[in-house]
């Protein structure tokens, strides 16, 4: 055997690589445009003066000797954990009536707790206004407390993230295995001791994966408190203050900065938590068959019935209160509020601005995103590409919408940014949406793409066909559900993201979303609740064009679907 | 073929030469140092168990996984640092890899499209390939639609589309039912007879292996254990691996006595490989179950000795013994009976039958083989 060390192969990089390495080069070049430059922006403005002079920890200082600022990290942390718990235990059983239950139209009751999806968050406190403001028909169920303030965030945000916890339960229940609880029945367990030893820890990871998202998206909500906090300060509606109300663009930043930190904390503890569950899945699972029982079923169906109708109520009396004329004095029914262009706040040109950016949106993103999440799963080789680039795509995810707006804002705006021709534009607004909603487009990409089989790349190569042939002809096709899947994803989110954009829009690309925002505060309600309404439609009728099509494809693909 | 391929090896320059291949992945050294010959229209197997590096091996020749330094010379072409869009080879997966979304035609066609051929030809020649494979009017399903014996006949079409010279198969047939996979091994072998298109299969199944190659190379950790035709491997295996890897082998452990002899529990044996040890020398003694001898052996006999049936084993076709000899440590030993053998000398359990080793079917090993034995 020779010892001596035969000089390394340096392995030829053919077409097909280059042509990898420099997509992917493009790709972690936005990415790194989009969010890290910006990210630093913020970062850095948190530790200068107005004039742009270092002033080391100042602002830091300023920040925490302001009492009334201090004040608000207690009230988010307080609200938000609130709300997470509410939404976490509403969520629980609702979902457990759906997988651990014999009820009929399950799809139904799925369907119904998806609908705050569709909104923007000021929209349910805007209803909410409605039910329990001073005018509100139910404000007696109040006790004599004002729904503005704690209690209107508490019951605003339970709302806006109940869909989400509710999917996260959802799918960590549909997971668990029939033959723990076949096992634990047969050595006579009881049900109160089969719950707390086989269903309480199948799903353990859910529900923290559930906790930490339900915190984060809180705890980072603007929608909300900005419309029903009233008086009651917050960390997401502080930032919002100090930029838009006192110009103070450092506390801005030293505020967005304190609100990145439960935000990144949640980002990992999600991260880990989620490693451990696949580590504790098996493969041979047997899926769980619940057996019919009388008064469990019924009680259930009582159940999700009464957070459905709750659910279709908050919907209901937005669409209401922007039919009537005069809430509460005269209720006749009339298309006034829909009249836009009468009001603030960009008219009937907002609207179809925002269609215009989520369509941008929806196309460029899930073609930037598409072909990040390939090259992050199948460029073959180049493994630190991969890893930064995989990196630079979950990075978005621990980014709250507000403090990406307020970096584009430092970023973008600068003079001596070369791409400052962007700010104030539909381009800057589009970046900014496809980088805010990054991540979760990327994972379902990512997730589709890990389904298909590794060497079809090795087999292409060795018949000589170029990658982006066999991309085109085999990867896209098969992952075309996938696909609509994001597509949908980024623009439902586009239409009803107010966070980010509310910084970056101009006269000239006002957005239905921010739109919303301006009326209220204007205290045109319901003509902000017409605007939320035709947010809803258009989400709405995205997601219904997207179940047509999908179902479309899945019909003219069975044939090399179905095994 | 056996013969063929001794006759190459003689005289001509080898079609694919690997020298010195060394591959690592981190600390972890998947290949030491491998070199080796194969020749033009040889169909090879690459054997061993699970994470031997015959797999990895493969992946080198075809650029999948380029080695970390060596040579490789595919034809008289260096190919060691190429791309594998740039090297001539068609190959076949155990997952097959078919495209789900494409018939079976586009498939078959997949990478004669590309070519700019005209149109006519393609089609030509994919009837011509789905013909050779055995599914003539396949052509317009998908995938999905056959059966795993169909999919693979599918992929190897494809493979073979661009008359590639060389066809590298990993574990093609390891996904199949038992009954499908020895009706495939017959298929690909005779399929490669027909094109003379040089091979390489890597496989884990010996039995695979042993009727399918002209040579095979048994790997062990990274290194090749033994390169020789079927006959070779199984009758003459290099060391106790590969003993133990192909086939089944009763290790017994004995001392060597000189002059070719060993000393078995008492009994002296001669065995041939046994001249070059000293006496006193630990050996590990090897034979094959099915030549122990038991018919026509008498006290006189060579290499003979009494041994007790512990227990007798119907396996069908045959017996499976498990003998002690009866000697001081009690030997354990296991033979393969036939059952006419039983039924003729009446072997049952408990009873003493006189038993024979066959100088030339003995295989000695110096030392203890416990740990270089295969799992």
């Amino acid at each position: 055997m020779q010892t001596a060390a035969s000089p390394r192969v340096r392995p030829r990089l053919g077409t097909d690589d280059w042509i990898l390495r420099g997509t992917m080069l493009a790709v972690a070049a936005l990415l790194f445009v989009g969010i890290l430059l910006p990210l630093y922006a913020l970062l850095s403005k948190s530790f200068q003066g107005p004039d742009g002079s270092f002033v080391g920890l100042a602002n830091y200082a300023n920040y925490f000797s302001n009492p009334a600022l201090v004040y608000s990290i207690q009230n988010s942390v307080t609200v938000t954990t609130v709300a997470t718990v509410i939404t976490l235990v509403l969520a629980f059983f609702y979902a457990y009536g759906l997988t651990r239950t014999c009820i009929p139209c399950k799809s139904l009751f799925k369907g119904i707790a998806l609908v705050p999806i569709l909104m923007p968050s000021l929209l349910p406190a805007i209803s909410l206004v409605y039910f329990f403001g001073n005018q509100g028909i139910a404000k007696e169920l109040l006790f004599g407390h004002s729904i503005y303030g704690p209690i209107g965030i508490v019951m605003g945000e339970a709302y806006y993230v109940f869909p989400h916890v509710m999917t996260i339960l959802l799918i960590a229940m549909s997971m668990s295995d029939a033959r723990l609880y076949e096992a634990a029945t047969s050595l006579g367990a009881s049900r109160t001791r089969i719950f707390f030893t086989v269903t309480l820890p199948g799903i353990r990871y859910g529900l923290v994966s559930a906790f930490f998202v339900a915190f984060t998206l809180i705890i980072t909500d603007f929608g909300v408190p900005k419309v029903i906090g009233g008086q009651y300060n917050v960390l997401a509606t502080d930032v919002y203050k100090q930029v838009v109300g006192r110009h103070d663009f450092e506390m801005g930043a030293v505020v967005s900065m304190v609100l990145l930190v439960p935000a990144v904390i949640a980002f990992f503890a999600d991260r880990i938590v989620q490693r451990r569950q696949t580590a504790a899945l098996t493969a041979r699972s047997v899926p769980y068959q619940p057996q019919p029982s009388r008064g469990r079923d019924l009680f259930y169906l009582i159940y999700c019935s009464l957070i459905g109708a709750m659910i279709l109520a908050v919907l209901a009396m937005a669409a209401y209160a922007s039919l009537v004329r005069l809430w509460p004095y005269n209720l006749s029914f009339t298309t006034y509020h829909y009249q836009f262009d009468l009001r603030d706040g960009g008219g009937w040109a907002a609207y179809r601005n925002s269609i215009e950016m989520a369509s941008w949106t929806a196309l460029f993103g899930t073609v930037i995103i598409f072909v990040g999440a390939y090259l992050v799963e199948k460029a073959k080789g180049f493994r630190e590409g991969r890893a930064v680039l995989q990196f630079l795509a979950m990075v978005p995810m621990a980014v709250p919408g507000l403090v990406l707006g307020l970096a584009y804002v430092f970023f973008f705006n600068s003079p001596a940014n070369p791409l400052n021709f962007l700010y104030h534009t539909m381009t800057i607004l589009v970046i900014c949406t496809v980088t805010h909603f990054y991540t979760v487009a990327h994972l379902t990409g990512v997730t589709a793409l890990k389904q298909m089989d590794p060497e079809f790349e090795a087999v292409s190569a060795s018949l000589k066909v170029p990658v982006y042939k066999t991309f085109w002809r085999v990867t896209v096709p098969v992952c075309v559900p996938a696909i609509l899947d994001v597509s949908m994803y980024l623009f439902v989110n586009a239409m009803t993201t107010v966070s980010a954009v509310v910084f970056l829009y101009s006269p000239d690309t006002a957005l239905a979303s921010v739109a919303v925002l301006n009326m209220d505060d204007a205290g045109e309600i319901a003509s902000a609740a017409a605007m939320g309404m035709m947010i809803v439609l258009t989400s709405a009728g995205v997601r219904l064009l997207h179940a047509i099509l999908t179902r479309g494809i899945a019909r003219r693909t069975q044939a090399w679907r179905k095994r | 073929m056996a013969n063929d391929t001794a006759k190459q090896a003689e005289g001509k320059r080898a079609y694919l030469e690997i020298r010195d291949v060394v591959k690592k992945f981190g600390e972890f050294t998947a290949l030491k140092d491998i070199s080796l010959d194969i020749f033009e229209g040889e169909f090879v197997c690459f054997l061993g168990p699970s994470g031997c590096g015959k797999t990895t091996l493969l992946r080198a020749i075809a650029g999948l996984d380029i080695q970390t330094s060596g040579r490789i010379v595919q034809a008289g072409r260096d190919i060691s640092a190429l791309p594998p869009s740039e090297r001539d080879f068609g190959i076949v997966f155990q997952s097959y890899a078919l495209f789900p979304n494409l018939t079976v035609r586009r498939n078959v066609a997949y990478g004669l499209e590309n070519r700019r051929r005209p149109k006519a030809e393609v089609e030509a020649r994919v009837k011509e390939l789905l013909a050779l494979v055995g599914l003539p009017d396949q052509g317009d399903k998908y995938p999905a639609q056959l059966s795993g014996g169909q999919q693979q006949r599918v992929a190897l079409a494809r493979a073979l589309a661009t008359s590639p010279g060389l066809l590298l198969l990993d574990e093609p047939l390891s996904a199949l039912d038992a009954k499908v996979r020895m009706h495939l091994r017959h298929e690909v072998r005779q399929l490669q007879n027909k094109l003379g298109v040089t091979t390489i299969m890597v496989t884990h199944d010996q039995e695979e292996a042993l009727t399918m190659a002209d040579r095979i190379v048994v790997m062990n950790h990274g290194v090749i254990e033994q390169v020789g035709t079927p006959e070779e491997i199984y009758g003459h295996p290099a060391s106790p691996f590969v003993a133990d890897f192909v086939g089944t082998m009763n290790f017994i452990e004995a001392v060597a006595a000189g002059e070719g002899r060993i000393r078995l529990d008492g009994v002296e044996l001669t065995a041939r490989g046994a001249e070059g040890i000293a006496a006193g020398t630990p050996v590990t003694l090897c034979v094959r179950p099915e030549d122990v001898v038991a018919r026509g052996v008498s006290g006189s006999t060579p290499n003979s000795f009494d041994a007790e049936v512990q227990e007798l084993e119907f396996l069908g076709s045959f017996f499976r013994a498990y003998l002690r000899a009866a000697g001081v440590r009690g030997t354990e030993i296991s033979a393969d009976f036939s059952v006419n053998l039983v039924r003729d000398l009446g072997i049952r359990e408990g009873m003493t039958a006189r038993l024979a080793l066959p100088t030339e079917r003995i295989l000695v090993f110096a030392g203890r083989a416990g740990a270089a034995r295969a799992a």
